[in-house]
């Protein structure tokens, strides 16, 4: 890169000064941009325009993203990074530039340092300039696991041994504390791979309030708050409607969270002003408990938390107010996602309606297990669904029958040409089956990337903080 | 005459691997306890027993007048390898919803 004094002035601009919220009692505001890697844009945008925000995190990552993207990166080294990052960071970047309002966020996914080039490149071209990017690096452990074939799958107590053979990818749940030192170096935009959800959130107070691993009170607000936020919409009436019974009002318009937090760590959370959606204790319990087990263990990088203390009460219209989430020390190793390849999974639906509808598919479905059987295809997993009827909840008795039913089969194998067969032979039901099938798809076959989680010392993970553009 | 969870509380599925979480929210202080006393693991699991092996473990979350339900082998293997077409069952809170409690407490209605 030229350093002419023209760029290094504008590089100087670009790099926020710092705020002291310490001392001067001020709130921060965090806000959630995303929740998953699919969720919606727009309100991102509206939150950053109009939520007078500090920071707009956007967590980007599932259990299973992380792995698919390492297989982009094997196909392009270029790429890896989450394939939003470029829609996102066009509609949310000049506004955030504008309004000093700092971006957190783990769409690096499998490439981070490739996602900070691709997040400069959208940065030149908005005509924002030269802005610089910190990259956390080192939740890659694959090279470390792989000398670790004796670690335990938390989820069949088997050795990762088992697995290695296929492994494709090992992330480990990086927490708070690198990113707020990732923040520390002034780069408006701090760009990560796995990360757990919450500690994204809790890495901005960290930064700000100086906040130290045994101040577990206000850890644990933090953690909650986060958790409270890493679902975007989730919190402001989404995931929660029901007719006549949970009614939420302008869903459509549905604005994103944020929390408002204090060095002393009390909390509240609110959402975009003149948003639609509804925030108030009821949605906000729902989210607290999502995805946790004991309530009194929820486990992240940063410490141990316990929701059981935690009182949620309506301060005003869509703020809540959250007090007494507690924590315990964090635990001396990080959780490890491996990823691995495991076969096929094929699938086809058609559809059957009026009268005899449900007999129909059944028969249908008999016929093509019989066909697949007399190719000599085999399969570890194999679901028969009628969509209508029994495809989400299960067969059980005395459920009516539906006018009309959509049979879909599904299998799972190492072959793909097993795996496609599935869709083809539904498909043929069309010719070939009994009466009356209308619509089918087209035969569907994905690779199959499975997860499993192993718990990695602390000690052999290196976290590193690197800034693009600087 | 019976009455159904979702009569007396509101409910989110989340996931886990192979485990399925599901809240049960009491909308009253009141029915807390009933739900404790009748909304009992074994009743859980019979109405889940088409669709998870279990076991079901209920924590208690008396402040938010909550339950927590951790149903295990409840996911076809897990989102990247399940063969449902809900992979994360996030719709298996209405099966929650659904279960019929006896009400013979004549101070819970009121």
């Amino acid at each position: 890169m030229n350093s002419t004094a023209a760029q290094a002035n504008r590089r100087e601009l670009n790099i926020v000064a710092q705020r002291t919220f310490a001392g001067g009692g001020r709130t921060l505001r965090i806000g959630a941009g995303a929740g998953t890697s699919d969720d919606r844009m727009l309100p991102a945008l509206e939150l950053a325009e109009r939520g007078a925000l500090d920071y707009l995190v956007f967590e980007c990552l599932a259990e299973r993203t992380i792995a698919r993207e390492n297989l982009d990166r094997v196909k392009d080294p270029e790429k890896g990074y989450s394939p939003s990052l470029h829609e996102r960071l066009r509609l949310v970047l000049p506004a955030c530039m504008q309004r000093g309002v700092r971006i957190v966020t783990n769409m690096g996914a499998a490439n981070p340092l490739g996602g900070a080039r691709a997040a400069r490149r959208e940065a030149r071209e908005l005509g924002l300039g030269d802005v610089p990017v910190a990259v956390v690096l080192g939740d890659d452990v694959s090279s470390v696991v792989r000398h670790q074939p004796e670690l335990t799958l938390m989820e069949t107590g088997e050795p990762l041994e088992s697995i290695l053979p296929k492994l494709q990818s090992a992330n480990a749940y990086l927490g708070a504390d690198v990113v707020a030192e990732a923040i520390g170096t002034g780069a408006p935009i701090v760009l990560t791979g796995r990360v757990a959800d919450p500690s994204l959130f809790l890495a901005p107070m960290l930064h700000e309030f100086g906040w130290s691993y045994a101040d577990w009170d206000r850890l644990a607000q933090g953690t909650a708050a986060g958790h409270l936020l890493e679902c975007t919409a989730s919190v402001t009436g989404g995931c929660f409607g029901w007719p006549g019974k949970k009614e939420v009002p302008d869903l459509a318009r549905n604005g994103y969270p944020f929390a408002d937090v204090t060095a002393d760590g009390a909390i509240t959370i609110g959402k975009t002003p003149g948003s639609g959606g509804r925030l108030d204790v009821m949605t906000c319990t729902e989210q607290l408990i999502y995805e946790m087990h004991d309530p009194t263990a929820y486990i992240t990088p940063d410490c141990v938390l316990d929701i059981t203390g935690i009182g949620l009460v309506q301060e005003a219209a869509d703020r809540v107010r959250l007090t007494g989430a507690r924590a315990g020390p964090r635990t001396p190793t990080y959780k490890v996602t491996v990823g691995y390849r495991d076969g096929y999974i094929g699938e086809g639906e058609v559809s059957y309606g009026g009268i005899d509808a449900v007999a129909r598919a059944k028969w249908a479905a008999e016929i093509v297990k019989e066909r697949l059987r007399l190719q000599g295809f085999t399969y570890e997993d194999f679901r028969v669904d009628l969509i209508g009827m029994s495809s989400l909840h299960g067969d059980v008795d005395n459920r009516p029958e539906p006018y009309e039913v959509r049979l879909r089969m599904a299998g799972r194998t190492p072959s793909r040409k097993a795996a496609h067969a599935i869709g083809f032979e539904v498909r043929a039901m069309h010719m070939h089956g009994p009466g009356g099938a209308g619509g089918a798809c087209e035969p569907r076959v994905r690779d199959v990337l499975a997860v499993k989680s192993v718990l990695l010392p602390r000690q052999l993970v290196n976290a590193q903080i690197l800034v693009e553009g600087r | 005459m019976g009455v159904r969870v979702y009569d007396l509380a509101h409910a989110r599925t989340g996931d886990k691997g192979n485990t399925s979480n599901i809240s049960v929210i009491a909308y009253e202080e009141k029915d807390w306890e009933f739900l404790r006393r009748e909304l009992t693991e074994a009743r859980v699991l019979h109405a889940f027993r088409h669709i998870a092996q279990g076991p079901v473990r209920r924590y208690e979350i008396r402040n938010l007048k909550a339950f927590n339900f951790v149903i295990e082998n409840a996911l076809g293997g897990g989102v990247t390898i399940s063969l449902a077409q809900d992979i994360h069952g996030k719709s298996l809170s209405n099966v929650m919803l659904a279960i019929e409690l006896p009400d013979g407490d004549p101070g819970r209605s009121g």
